[in-house]
């Protein structure tokens, strides 16, 4: 009995060591990039968003037409090996304006991400921690915003900004500027619901008997809960962002020519000729919109199965 | 219930009076006016017209006359067509709604069908395929796919209408005029029913497998209900009341029109209305349009509310 009893004992010292050491060496977010790392879509759409990344930022550097000159000897060419993508009315080679569309089109959607998540995760912030009349303010005018659908507040917003005669150049900062006025009232909502729900839990109760003061409570107690869930609707968001863009652009009230995107291009649609007998003007910026939305939903969707299965899948 | 009705209509109210403000100011503040838009008028001509729009009164007496007007259900004259807007809307609307209702019920059908069957078979490849088709249709612009379907469907291989609401100079009467406009309808039905049904199924599928799972299913089944039974009686009965708050939201949906299809098909609605009246300035139309769109979403939301609490008694707004 008691030989048993010795011979288990370093046996159990060993199996309690053992696991206590794995798990030291995996945090929590380690586990989900190897849970994110097993989905085969979600990695699929991940290298994609690189090399389309990739291809947009750094292929038109090699490119023999990346200067954009207009050169008539080669317009409204078809396909070719010289064009692998024809020539446009003003003989630009289509696959580098495509991929220089591909670099607006993407900053847009990336950057216009980051504000609306800055600005909803700090005013649904504000709301949640600090109630009462500043809450009330955020969120009426989050709600006022969102009582009208966000294409026709887009489009009044493009339409205001034409009449202003704001200069070309600079249409694509105010995209990006409007774009996060129309996301930030649903992103602060779902920030402070979050939070609203997360300072009742116990967690939080201690922090306030320690007697920790509000930044330490916000910055390394509560926001740091919500970093998940913010990761994967900021992910999904930038191929929401695209879409908006490019609907914008294709209608004349967001980016507009010369600066390229996959919106404006598909603009040469418009005219009935190029619409009709030059598909390779238009088809291409949709089909990379596309494939570049996908993408990013499915790398999103993966993110969210890896570090926050508990979501509801909406 | 009859209290937080109260309170929750009041607050659609102010929500309501809100939104005129945010509305009337952005487009006032907005430097052109239609009657810039006329290159051969004289300056005299235009302030005169300016006189008679009342144009050049000061801002707060033109929002209160406006808002006055809008209470009473006038949304004013459309400078453009020289008409009433409510008259206007009266017109267009029935042709969004036409469109929109045809597509709103296909796209729940297929929705719900496709959802059940997806649960139900979860992980086979039939739901590996819907998922796929619910990404790609989550991913897509709707101009875009519009415009390749018109060059597929019409200008290619000529099988069905490019766009409109029915064939230019035709004066089809009766059956003939209810084929055409049909015939006019199919592509724009068929993309709205398209990226409608991506996100609905995948909604109703993720609903169902949490409902199969619940113990209720395993009872009926212990029951020994044949299992279509279990599946719509027992399963979707539950999955479908978290469903119910999304009616309201089809509110603006089917009176609102689809400015972006409208546009692309040229389909003669409200949505397509609003996008003419952007290059004309026609502000009144505009600003009546906007707020017609804010009076449907916050009717929906409230709708949406009601409904839930209705069918769910264990919620507590």
């Amino acid at each position: 009995m008691s030989t048993a009893i010795e011979q288990l004992a370093p046996e159990q010292t060993i199996s309690t060591s053992r696991p206590a050491a794995v798990i030291e060496r995996s945090s929590l977010w380690q586990q989900s990039i190897k849970k994110l790392r097993r989905n085969r879509t979600a990695m699929l759409g991940f290298i994609f968003i690189i090399v389309m990344f990739a291809a947009c930022f750094i292929a038109p550097l090699f490119s023999p037409y990346a200067s954009g000159k207009v050169n008539l000897a080669v317009m409204n060419q078809a396909p070719s090996a010289a064009h692998w993508l024809g020539t446009d009315h003003l003989g630009r080679d289509v696959l580098t304006r495509l991929l220089q569309a591909g670099r607006i089109s993407l900053t847009v959607g990336l950057v216009s991400m980051i504000l609306s998540v800055v600005i909803g995760t700090v005013l649904g912030a504000i709301a949640s921690y600090y109630r009462g009349i500043v809450d009330q303010i955020i969120m009426r005018i989050a709600d006022l915003l969102m009582t009208i659908p966000n294409l026709p507040l887009l489009f009044i917003i493009g339409a205001i900004l034409s009449e202003w005669k704001v200069p070309t150049e600079y249409r694509l900062y105010i995209v990006m500027l409007m774009l996060s006025v129309v996301g930030w009232p649903g992103l602060a909502r779902l920030v402070r619901g979050e939070l609203l729900s997360l300072r009742e839990r116990d967690f939080m109760q201690a922090a306030e008997a320690l007697g920790l003061n509000d930044r330490r409570k916000l910055f390394t107690h509560l926001l740091p809960n919500i970093f998940p869930l913010l990761i994967v609707v900021a992910t999904l968001s930038i191929g929401g962002a695209i879409i908006s863009e490019s609907t914008l652009s294709y209608f004349g009230l967001g980016v507009m020519p010369p600066t390229p995107t996959w919106g404006n291009m598909i603009d040469a649609a418009n005219t009935l000729i190029d619409f009709e007998k030059r598909p390779w003007l238009w088809i291409p910026p949709g089909l990379a919109i596309f494939a570049t939305v996908i993408a990013i939903n499915l790398f999103g969707d993966g993110l969210r199965d890896a570090l926050d299965p508990k979501q509801e899948r909406r | 219930m009859s209290t937080y009705v109260i309170r929750r209509i009041i607050y659609m109210l102010l929500t309501l009076l809100g939104a005129s403000m945010l509305i009337f100011f952005l487009y006032a503040l907005t430097p052109g006016d239609y009657v810039d838009n006329n290159m051969n008028m004289t300056e005299q001509r235009k302030a005169e017209l300016r006189e008679i729009y009342g144009l050049n009164k000061p801002l707060v007496e033109r929002y209160t006359a406006w808002l006055g007007n809008v209470l009473e259900g006038d949304f004013g004259y459309s400078l453009q067509h020289q008409k009433p807007i409510m008259t206007l809307f009266n017109h267009y609307i029935w042709n969004s709604f036409l469109l929109a209702a045809v597509s709103t019920f296909l796209t729940w059908f297929i929705a719900v069908v496709a959802g059940v069957l997806c649960a139900y078979k979860s992980q086979s490849i039939f739901d590996k395929s819907v998922t796929i088709f619910i990404f790609a249709a989550m991913s897509i612009p709707s101009f875009f796919i519009g415009l390749f379907f018109i060059k597929l469907f019409a200008v290619d291989a000529g099988i069905l209408p490019p766009g409109g609401m029915i064939t230019t100079g035709s004066n089809a009467e009766g059956w003939d005029y209810v084929l055409e406009v049909a015939e006019h309808m199919v592509l724009p039905v068929l993309i709205v029913t398209l990226l409608g049904t991506g996100s609905l199924t995948r909604y109703f599928r993720s609903h169902m497998l949490e409902a199969m799972k619940q113990d209720y299913v395993r009872t009926a089944r212990a029951k020994g209900l044949k299992e279509r039974v279990v599946l719509y009686r027992h399963a979707l009965r539950n999955a479908m009341l978290p469903a119910i708050t999304l009616i309201g939201f089809e509110l603006p949906t089917l009176f609102g029109g689809s400015i972006v299809i409208e546009k692309i098909f040229n389909w003669p609605g409200i949505g397509q209305l609003y996008m003419q009246s952007f290059t004309m300035r026609d502000y009144p139309l505009l600003m009546g349009f906007t707020m017609l769109l804010a009076i449907l979403t916050v009717i929906g939301t409230f709708i949406s509310d009601l409904l839930y609490r209705l069918a769910d008694p264990r919620v507590r707004l």
